[in-house]
Parts: structure tokens; sequence; C-alpha cells
């Protein structure tokens, strides 16, 4: 019947049904069952996975017969066989499929009796159900997921509660000041920067503020092409609502699927297409918090203001130590006439950079441009997959391509950009043909569509990919940062091989796949994103091993003129190298920011500072 | 690893020496022409950006380095940029090398003949080509060896030869130049030249350091030059210099480059081509100007005997784990990287440290044949010794070496006469060896009359020429050395008092000796150490006592300072009694060889090494840097300023030597 609920309930809320919703609460009137109920919010953990990346449906398996492929029906990649997945796997990691690592007790809950029962008056959903919980106490950094695959969970929320609104927000926030009890903002628990971890030494009954029941579009503005939308909307869910009026926001980050709105505003995230729509400091107009001192928020909608330093850059980035973000003025565009795909191969990462790098002087960047380097570029081809349907081989046409045509490519040196246009048909392609022939310069080759169209998609099939990997005694993930120009190519190169020379001290017995991709284009520099993984069999302890991997990289990163995040964020993980970054005293006006909004650290996360 | 291998270990004795091979038995045995045509198939550095000579040219012309200092010098001047460019360009010329293999392999021939002929063997630890051999294809190298002989870095360059290794870019001096023909030879074999000054030259020094940094970014070659500077006269290693060694760590500090490796290669002969010229030198003979005509002269050398000569590649160091904790690179972020920068006081600091230390291991794995230790004994006793106490003594001496951690080739399974005779044979020109008596020497001294003055000179050039021998060792006996003097003069076993005065000396002699600046106490317990070990002294908690049979060899530890303390108290005692107001720098030295020349006639003074210019330098430097003389600038003449109190009480510290006798 839970189930049942469930569903019926997601339903309901999709619907944006509230007032029903608050029929069915009261109908059956019982608190007891409420209690159930609020466990029920909690549908999206139905079909995610509570170990892993993204769908429960959706995951790589080895088959029988030993031949990959990806489950669901959810990707284009899902349901089909992906014969040189194992290949590259064994290739590259040393990987043997033939050895398969092997997946509850959780401490009961501290509660906070006071703050519940004031809760229960308030008539705001809660939860202590240990699933619930432990859904909440994870982002997705490699040693939170591989802590959960091991049954080891360490501290979890207490208790989770779901505001519906942003007067939800307001008592649930003055009841913790009340009752001295520890918030921490959920949105769609995709931090991979320790964010969502709960401190060990906090002792207060630690309370998981879940904003996934505010998703609505609370109103569109045609005239000022703007939309006011609560911030717990997922990504895909804001799009998808947003284009059945015609229009988009055009923020996509790689995990828009299970990512909230919220929390692009609290880590100051970046979307692909971020070069005609902007990153999502470009995109807001207006932000509603809520701290315990009282709501914050700018008085009027106008575009550009001069009132002294940006409230808004106290809120963006914050990651969830000041309050909780509740509703967003956010800036919306009409659907774009035409999109195309595109790719370019260049005979080698210098020139490729140096291709984005001339692209972007012209600041003729079209809506994404991707540089991957070689050992991401054969990555792509082991996840060719065998029947030729959509995925008429990326590769194997271009191999045909640069072996009958153009010999001087050498396949171990070779990578491709990706690219996406966006526009008026006209523009599009004018503008198509105007980054080609930049790239024709720097030896670039148009590489067609459909290898540009699935160099995207694998992104977000990527994500699952590790947890066939940790299957496998392989453990990876990805990190980024951004630099001047001048020192992309230092840079990638530098912290490649720090961290193969990482690992190999480091006792890791195969060498580790070690691979960068350009990511975004700015006038001054570029997002660099890295994929690290490696095949931990031998080691005792392989995440702290990775750890300390990661944390060489990071040095590597700063040492090289890279910048601590692009667009992770900070969280606790990268926490040591604040000061280093934004000098003491730039660390001492945000401390005494949170000191003044959130002097009793009810925004407890101690992310940031 | 190799960061390891960099900080002297505690315990010298355990270290691990690879074994050497002769390289000229081959030699011997095969036709050296067929050798020197033979197919050169160097291993190459994996991220080498191949790379033609007249390329390398244009790219440091268009660096965007050199085009910001030729901006900023256009401005200072006024001269068009044009014009500055033009200048860079013809600095450039006269500086880079033009490497072609065709020059390398009549190098090879002729090298070949002449090593045949001056060398009964030339060895090399050949697991240290291996590890060369590793690390050229890790990453881009520098070599880094020691410099005692013109010789080094044609021999440098045979042996990467003949190893298959890629052939080296050389920074050689400018004077090599003025040789016509052997300097464009030398250019068209790698070799390329820098001006010996240009201190304020900003455009010379960018043109030069974006050259060295251009080829060591691409992977050109090796780069080799020699920490030193120049070649040690007096077989001492010299305070390393710092200039270039920041130019090729640069591009890693700038993240140019994942790392540098360092290879610190030693060099050690049995007999020195240069050395009565040297001495020569040292005495204020002044060197013969570099001409092809005088090496024509010199090819008397190629008829003598100069024993055999040691090569040995030290293990590499990387400048990433050299730097690891001590530079912040990310003090590279703020400034675009093509922008000169001096180097920050940190910087400057692990630079000088770094040197130090590379020149350390340099010391360390220099060989040290059996005459070294034979010279040292032949000093200390100058009316000379029998033979059969020599060789007791010899063998006294050999194994306290030994204990000591020095890098000794004492040939195996040969009687301890045996190696003595041989040694004297080889080195003849310095002694005279009659009824069993050997002696220091003048044998090849003219017959005609000569000048007192003239006799103490000729002695001398024989006495500096055999402590150039003893000064291989010294870095073996120094820091027990010290200790043994401070021990003397500190009167007191107090372990502080002695260890007040074993500070002393050792910041009074840092420039003499290769002394790591900041060692100090690591350099006292290493010496307690040795000395406890040898069971000449038991170091107590706050004491530190003399054991009965620890008297001989404290000393003779006394009498390997006593040269260098008398050397010093002679400077210290002219700048006292005998210098006016208005000594200038340039007068200095010939003022103090005359007043050194005076007391010995006098009978006041045994000690002829008093009268080496490169004693009364370091004594000089050091005098400067303790504050006690200071330099004035008078016009354009530079005057020395002598505070006589402090240079007083400088020369009582030393010790009250009664030797220079009133």
């Amino acid at each position: 019947s839970k189930r049942f609920l469930s569903e019926g309930l997601s339903v309901l809320s999709q619907q944006k049904s509230m007032v029903v919703y608050h029929l069915i609460y009261f109908a059956i009137g019982c608190y007891e069952t409420a209690y159930k109920l609020g466990l029920s919010l909690s549908f999206r953990q139905e079909i995610m996975k509570w170990n892993g990346w993204g769908y429960s449906d959706s995951r790589f398996l080895f088959n029988k017969k030993g031949q990959a492929e990806f489950t669901g029906k959810r990707y284009r990649l899902s349901g089909l066989i992906l014969p040189s997945l194992k290949d590259w796997f064994e290739g590259t990691f040393g990987a043997n499929l033939q050895h398969k690592s092997p997946a509850t007790v959780i401490a009961p809950p501290n509660l906070n009796e006071p703050f519940i029962e004031d809760l229960k008056a308030a008539g705001v959903a809660a939860s202590h159900d240990p699933e619930d919980r432990v859904f909440r106490a994870h982002g997705h950094c490699l040693h939170e997921i591989f802590a959960l695959r091991e049954g080891r969970i360490g501290r979890v929320p207490d208790m989770v509660v779901w505001p519906s609104c942003h007067s939800d927000v307001e008592k649930i926030v003055e009841l913790a000041c009340k009752h001295n009890v520890c918030l921490i903002p959920y949105g769609g628990g995709t931090s991979v920067s320790s964010a969502l971890e709960c401190p060990h030494e906090e002792t207060r009954s630690i309370v998981s503020l879940d904003t996934s029941q505010m998703n609505r579009i609370l109103w569109i503005d045609e005239k000022n092409l703007t939309a006011h939308v609560e911030a717990g909307i997922i990504g895909q869910d804001l799009e998808r609502q947003l284009n059945e009026h015609g229009y988009c926001t055009g923020h996509e980050p790689d995990s828009m699927e299970f990512s909230s709105l919220g929390g692009w505003v609290a880590t100051r995230a970046s979307g692909m297409k971020k070069n005609i729509y902007g990153n999502i400091e470009d995109l807001v107009v207006h932000i509603k918090m809520v701290t315990p001192r009282g709501v914050i928020e700018k008085s009027c909608l106008g575009p550009r203001m001069s009132t002294g330093p940006d409230i808004h850059h106290f809120i963006l980035g914050s990651e969830g130590t000041l309050g909780v973000v509740t509703e967003v003025t956010m800036k919306i565009r009409p659907i774009p006439e035409y999109q195309k795909y595109g790719s370019v191969v260049f005979p080698n990462f210098q020139q490729g950079v140096a291709c984005l790098r001339e692209v972007a002087r012209q600041r003729c960047a079209p809506a994404s441009i991707r540089l991957m380097d070689n050992e991401q570029f054969q990555f792509g081809h082991a996840l060719k997959p065998q029947v030729s349907s959509i995925f008429t081989s990326f590769l194997d046409g271009l191999k045909k391509f640069y072996i009958t045509k153009f010999k001087g490519f050498d396949p171990h040196h070779l990578c491709v950009a990706t690219l996406l246009f966006e526009g008026d048909r006209g523009k599009v392609l004018q503008h198509e043909k105007q980054v080609y022939d930049i790239a024709a310069k720097f030896g670039g080759l148009a590489a067609g569509e459909d290898n540009g169209q699935r160099g995207y998609m694998l992104t977000f099939v990527i994500a699952y990919l590790r947890d066939l990997g940790m299957d496998y005694y392989v453990i990876g993930e990805s990190f980024e940062t951004s630099v001047p120009w001048d020192r992309v190519l230092d840079l990638c190169r530098n912290v490649k091989e720090r961290i193969v020379r990482e690992c190999k001290e480091r006792g890791v017995q195969f060498p580790p796949l070690s691979t960068c991709r350009v990511t975004q284009t700015y006038d001054a520099g570029a997002c660099v994103y890295f994929y690290f993984a490696f095949n931990y069999r031998g080691l005792s302890d392989p995440v702290h091993v990775y750890e300390q991997v990661e944390h060489a990289a990071r040095e590597e990163i700063l040492a090289n003129g890279g910048s601590l995040s692009h667009h992770h964020g900070v969280g606790k993980l990268r926490k040591e190298w604040m000061k280093e970054s934004v000098s003491g005293v730039g660390l001492g006006m945000l401390k005494s920011v949170k000191e003044y909004v959130d002097p009793q650290n009810i925004f407890g996360n101690r992310n940031l500072l | 690893m190799a960061s390891r291998a960099l900080y002297s270990p505690r315990h010298p004795v355990l270290k691990k020496r690879d074994d050497f091979e002769d390289v000229l038995e081959e030699r011997r045995r095969s036709s050296d022409l067929r050798y020197a045509l033979r197919c050169y198939t160097p291993t190459l550095y994996k991220g080498l950006v191949p790379c033609k000579v007249s390329m390398l040219k244009s790219i440091v012309l268009q660096s965007d380095h050199l085009q910001c200092v030729i901006k900023q010098v256009s401005s200072e001047s006024g001269d068009s940029t044009e014009c500055v460019a033009e200048e860079a360009s013809l600095i450039l010329d006269e500086m880079a090398h033009r490497m072609q293999l065709s020059t390398v392999r009549f190098f090879v021939f002729t090298l070949s003949k002449a090593f045949k002929r001056l060398f009964r063997s030339v060895c090399v630890n050949e697991e240290g080509i291996q590890r060369l051999q590793q690390a050229v294809q890790e990453h881009p190298v520098v070599l880094l060896p020691s410099h005692r002989s013109y010789m080094d870095f044609l021999m440098m360059s045979y042996l990467l030869y003949m190893f298959d290794l890629p052939l080296p870019v050389i920074a050689a001096g400018m004077d090599f130049m003025s040789m016509k023909f052997i300097g464009e030879m030398l250019r068209m074999s790698g070799a390329f030249f820098i001006r010996r000054s240009f201190g304020g030259d900003k455009l010379y020094w960018a043109v030069f350091s974006e050259y060295v940094k251009t080829m060591l970014r691409k992977g050109y070659a090796p780069i080799e030059f020699f920490l030193e500077g120049t070649r040690s006269r007096t077989c001492k290693s010299l305070t390393p210099k710092t200039g270039l060694l920041n130019i090729v760590m640069e591009p890693f500090f700038k993240g140019e480059l994942f790392d540098v490796s360092l290879v610190p290669v030693s060099i050690s002969y049995e007999r020195v081509l240069e050395e009565s010229l040297y001495a020569r030198e040292l005495l204020g003979v002044p060197k013969p100007k570099e001409s092809t005509s005088g090496l024509l002269k010199a090819r008397r050398v190629l008829s003598e005997d100069y024993g055999s000569m040691h090569v040995y590649f030290g293990h590499p160091v990387s400048v990433r784990s050299l730097a690891e904790g001590k530079i912040k690179r990310s003090q590279y972020n703020l400034l675009p990287r093509y922008i000169p920068q001096k180097p920050s006081v940190d910087t400057h600091e692990f630079l000088n440290d770094a040197a130090f230390r590379l020149v350390r291991i340099q010391e360390e794995n220099m060989v040290l044949k059996p005459w070294v230790l034979i010279a040292t004994l032949l000093l200390q006793n100058p009316d000379g010794m029998d033979l059969s106490s020599l060789t007791e003594q010899t063998d006294w001496l050999r194994h306290l070496a030994l204990a000591f951690g020095a890098f000794l080739d004492w040939p195996d399974h040969e009687a301890c006469s045996e190696v003595i005779s041989c040694s004297l044979a080889l080195h003849r020109r310095l002694l005279s060896v009659s009824a069993g008596h050997v002696q220091l020497s003048v044998t090849d001294a003219p017959q005609v009359e000569t000048t007192p003055e003239e006799a103490v000179f000729q002695r001398a050039v024989v006495v500096l020429s055999c402590a150039s021998y003893r000064n291989q060792i010294l870095h073996v006996f120094l820091r027990p050395a010290l200790l043994a003097v401070a021990m003397q003069s500190a009167n007191s076993s107090r372990k502080d008092d002695i260890y007040n005065c074993f500070n002393f000396l050792r910041n009074m002699f840092s420039n003499e000796f290769i002394l790591c600046p900041g060692d100090s106490v690591q350099d006292f317990e290493e010496a307690c150490y040795l000395l406890m070990k040898r069971g000449v002294l038991q170091v107590l908690e706050h004491e530190i006592v003399m054991s009965a049979s620890g008297q001989s060899t404290l000393a003779f530890l006394c009498s390997v300072l006593e040269p260098f303390l008398q050397g010093y108290q002679v400077v210290c005692r002219y700048l006292c009694e005998e210098t006016n107001e208005n000594l200038t720098e340039k007068e200095f030295i010939p003022a103090v060889r005359s007043f050194a020349l005076k007391l010995i006639l006098a009978g006041r003074l045994k000690c002829c090494e008093a009268l080496s210019s490169d004693l009364q330098k370091n004594a000089l430097a050091a005098l400067l840097r303790l504050k006690a003389v200071r330099k004035v600038k008078v016009g354009d003449q530079v005057t020395l300023k002598v505070n006589k109190i402090a240079v007083n009480s400088l020369e009582d510290t030393m010790g009250k030597s009664d030797v220079i006798s009133k």
C-alpha cells in the first residue's frame, strides 16, 4: 500500500495538485499515517539507486556471454550491446571480469522531541525511516558510494522533512532555531564535494530538509522572459515544463536529470550551453532564501543594480551554509528553432586546444564546444554498440576516414571536439561554417553530426559506468578546474602525469585511466574536466589511495594556476584549500557573513568555511 | 630514491657505489675510424618535439618572453624595437651552438686517439649510464659535471656518444671563442658560448635564458653546465653559482615541464693535465690566453702518462622532489609566465641549497686515488718521509679515509708498498726519491742561478700542485677536522663551547669549502659520529672527551686544516698591519702575496699555501661576508675599508697560532 500511495502521490505532485495532497493528508487525519505518508513523499528514491548513480533500471552490466550492455529504456544507449567495452575495460585497467567484488544497520535517530512536536503542529511532513535518512546522507563522491556498497554507513540525518512551499521552510527554520536543531538542505543529492555528509562532530539532531516537494513553476512572464520557480524543482522537470510553454532556461549541467534549481544556486552551477545562456549566476534575476535571520531577497526584478556588492553573490555558492533557497526568478528563452550537433577531429590535443582558444578569441563559440583528449576518444570507442541503429559506429566511420584519406592522423594522438549549435537555422549554418573554418586552420577535420551527438549523450551515461567499474574492482571519479588559456596544456599534461605517478607510488598495479577534456571556453580561459580511475586489486584501502591521489591531483592543479573548482563547489572535500584560494581576508569576510546570518550554526553542514 | 640520495646520509660509510668499467679497453681493440662512423641511435626523450638548429633560433626570437624584454629594453633605451630585436638576434648568433653529427664524429675519432695516449684507462659506472638512459626518456635532463680540466666536457660528449645517449649542449665560457678554429669546432659539437659577465644586461640575460629554456622545454638535448662556473684550479669544489640552475628549474616551477632530472657527474683525474699550469696561475703567473697555437704547444702533454680517469654518473635528482614543500609553485599564478621575474627570497634560498647539495653529491662520488693520501702526508711532512713510514702512514690514512666514507680506488690484491711506488712513479715530477727518502721537490728546475724569491716560487709551484691532490680528499676529512680544530681552540670539553668554535670555523671557511648553508648542527653531529665511531672521541651529553688513542688522529686532522688557518691569518695580519686607507680591490691579491712572500723569506712563515690567490680571495670573501671588511666605490675604483678591530678579533678567534712568529 505504501507503494500505491507513493505512486499516487508522485502523480499528484507532478500535477502540482497540492490541494488534493492536503486533502488526502487531512482525510487520513492521523499523525502516524501522515508519518508513513511522509516516507512515501520520497517517491524519488523508489525509482533511483540508493547506492549508485541514477535510475534503478539503468545500469551497465556484463551479460552471461561476457558482453556489456546498458539496461533500461531511458537512454539511447539503453538495451544495446557494447561489444568493445569489455576489451577496453580489461585492457585499460587490467581488470579481469572473473574477479568480481561482493553489497544495514543504522544507528537509531537522535530525535529532538519538542522540535517534532512543533513541526507536527505546523503540519510539515517528516520521517525518520532509516531508508529515507540513508538516502539523504550522501552525495556521489567515490568514498560515499563505496561505503554504501560495502554497507558501511556513517552519521546519517536523524530525520527528513519535506516542506511544500516557502512558508513551510520559514516555519522549519524558525523551529530549528528555537530548538537548536541542525538543518542540512537537500536538493537533488548529486553533490560531489562531500557537501551532504553529516559532520561527525555534530551532536545536535540533524534534520535533512528535502526541497523536492517545492517543485512548481509559480509563474511565467513572457514580457520580460522570466519564470518564477520553486527551488526544489529538478532540472529535467523544469526544462520539460517550460518546453510545454515554448520556453527553456538553457541551463543544462551534466547532472540535470537529478539536480535541483536550488542546488545550482547553492553551488554556482554551470551548464553545458552557457555560451548562449550563461551560467547560473547570469541566469538568476531574483533569489529568495530563508535564513535564521529571516528572508533575504531583493525588492525588484531590475536586470542589474548598483546597490553595493550584489547580495546574490553571498547566496550563490553558499553551499547550504546560510539558509535554504526557496524561490528563484530566472531568465527564460524561446526554444531554439534549430539545433545541430557536430564534431571535429584534430591530429593532437595541442592543436585542438589552440582551435578552442581561437574560437574563444573570436567569441564565436557554439552553444557547446568540448574537446576530448586521446584517452577519452579511445574510451568513446569502447562504448560503441553492436547494433548499428542510432549508434552507427562513432569511430568506424571515422577510422576509415583517417586511414584512407588523412593518414597523417596518429590514432594514439588524435582527439575529438564535439559541438552543439543552437538558434535560427540560417544563423546556425553560418556559425557552423565559421567554426569549421577556424578548425581547419588547426588541422581539424569535420567528423559528422552523429559523432557529436553521441559525444553529448555519453555525458549522461558515463556516470553509470562507475557503478559497473566498482563491481569489478575499478574505482574512479571526475573533478574539474578552470584555468587561463596559456596554461591549459601544461595543466592537463602535468595533472594527468601526476595522477599516473601517484598511483604508481601508492602501489596501484596497473596504469590508471587518467584523461581530461576541455568542456567550456571563456574569454580568458577554459574549464577542464578530468576523469581518473584505477584497478584497486591488491590494495588494502583503495578509497584512501584514491583520496590521496585526488588530493595530489588537486595540489597539482593549484600549482599550475588552476582554480579550486569551476562548478562542483568546495563542500568539505576541498575546504582545506579555501584560505589559499581566496586569501585569509576573503575567508574572514565569508565567515563574518555566516556569523551574522546564522550565529547558532543551524545550517551546520560545515561546508566551504 | 632520487630525493633521498640528495640529503647526505648520516652514515656515509654505508653508501653503496657502483662498479666501474674501463671504456678504453674496447677502443684499444677495434678501429677508431669505424667506431667514429658507426650508426649512432640515441635514446630519445618521450616528449621530444623534433626541432632543427635553425628553427630553434626563430622559436627563441619569437618567444613571448624575449619579445616582452625587447619591448622593455626598447622603451627604456629609446632604440626602435627592430633595432633591439636585431641586437638580440646577434647575441643569439654569437651564443648558439650549431651541433652537427659529422663534427662530433671527427671529435670521437681524434679523442679516441688522444685518450688512449693520455690515459691508462677511462672508467665509467655503467649502472649510472643505465640510469641516465632511463632518465633521458622520462624528463628533460640537465648534466652537471664537476670541472677540473678542459677535458671534462670533451669527455662527457665522448661518453654520451659512446653509450648512444643524446649529445648534450654545453654552456661554455666565451674565452673559448678566442680560439678561432677550436671554438667553431666546439660550437659544432654542441657548445654554446656565454659571456663571463653580463650582470645588468637585460637583453643578454633574456636571450640566454630563453635559449636554454627552449631547448629544455622541447627536449632538444640534455643541457650540460658546470655548477662551479669555472674550472677549479685547486681541485677543491668551488662555491656553486645558481644563475643557470635557476634557468633550468624555472620551466618546472612555472609548470611548463612536469619535471627535470639533474644528473651530477663526478669526473676525477689521477693526474690533472693542467696540474702545474694551475699552480702557476694561483701564484700570479697569468693564465695563458686560450689560443689554438697555445693548444698545439701543449702537445707535449700528449707524451705523458696521466694514469686513469674516473667518471661517475650520479643518481638523477628530480627537481620536483627537490622542490616538494619548498617551492610554492602557485606564486607564479598571478603573472603571465613570459614576464621575467626575479626569483623570490624563498626560491633563491632553495636554489642555493640545491646547488650546494648537488656539489656535495659531486664531491662524494669523486673517485680518489692512493696518491691523494700520499700527497696529504707529504704536505704535512715538508722535510720528507722514509718510504717505510710513508707506507705505514698511508695505510693508516687509508683506513681512516674509508671509515669516513671516502670513495677510494685502491687496487684490491696489491701490497701497500706496491701501490705506493706506482703512485710515486706516476707523479715523479713533483718528488724526489733517494735512498728510501721521499720528499716534495722541484725536479726539473733550471740550473741557472735563482733569486731567493724565485726559489720560493718554485717550491710553491710544487706544493700547490701537490695540494691540489690533497684538496680532493678534503671533503672527507673536513667536518671531523673542523671539530678537531674546534676542540683544540675551545680549550674546554663542554659540548656547547666546542660547537660554538666549530660553528665559527665553519662560518669562517664557508667560502673555502662546500658547507651547505644551515647544516651546521648536522655537520657537527656527523663529525662527532665519525670520530666517535673511530674511537677518537667520547661524546657525552654535555661533554666531548678525547680518548687516549685518539691523539694521533686529531693531530692529523688539525694539520689538514693548518695551511688554511695560516693562510687566513696571513690575510688578517696583512689587513691589520700593512694596509693604508686606499687599498683597492685590484691591489689586494698582489699585496697579500708579497706580504706572505716577505714572511716566508724572513723565515716567519713556513706554509707556501698562503701564496695561493684562491685562498686569499676566499679569505677576503669571508671577511666581506662577516663585515670585517667592506667595499667602497670611489670613482671607478673599488677600495677595501678594513675594520681592524673586527679583523683582529677574527684572527684571534681562529686560534692563537704561533706559526707566524713575530
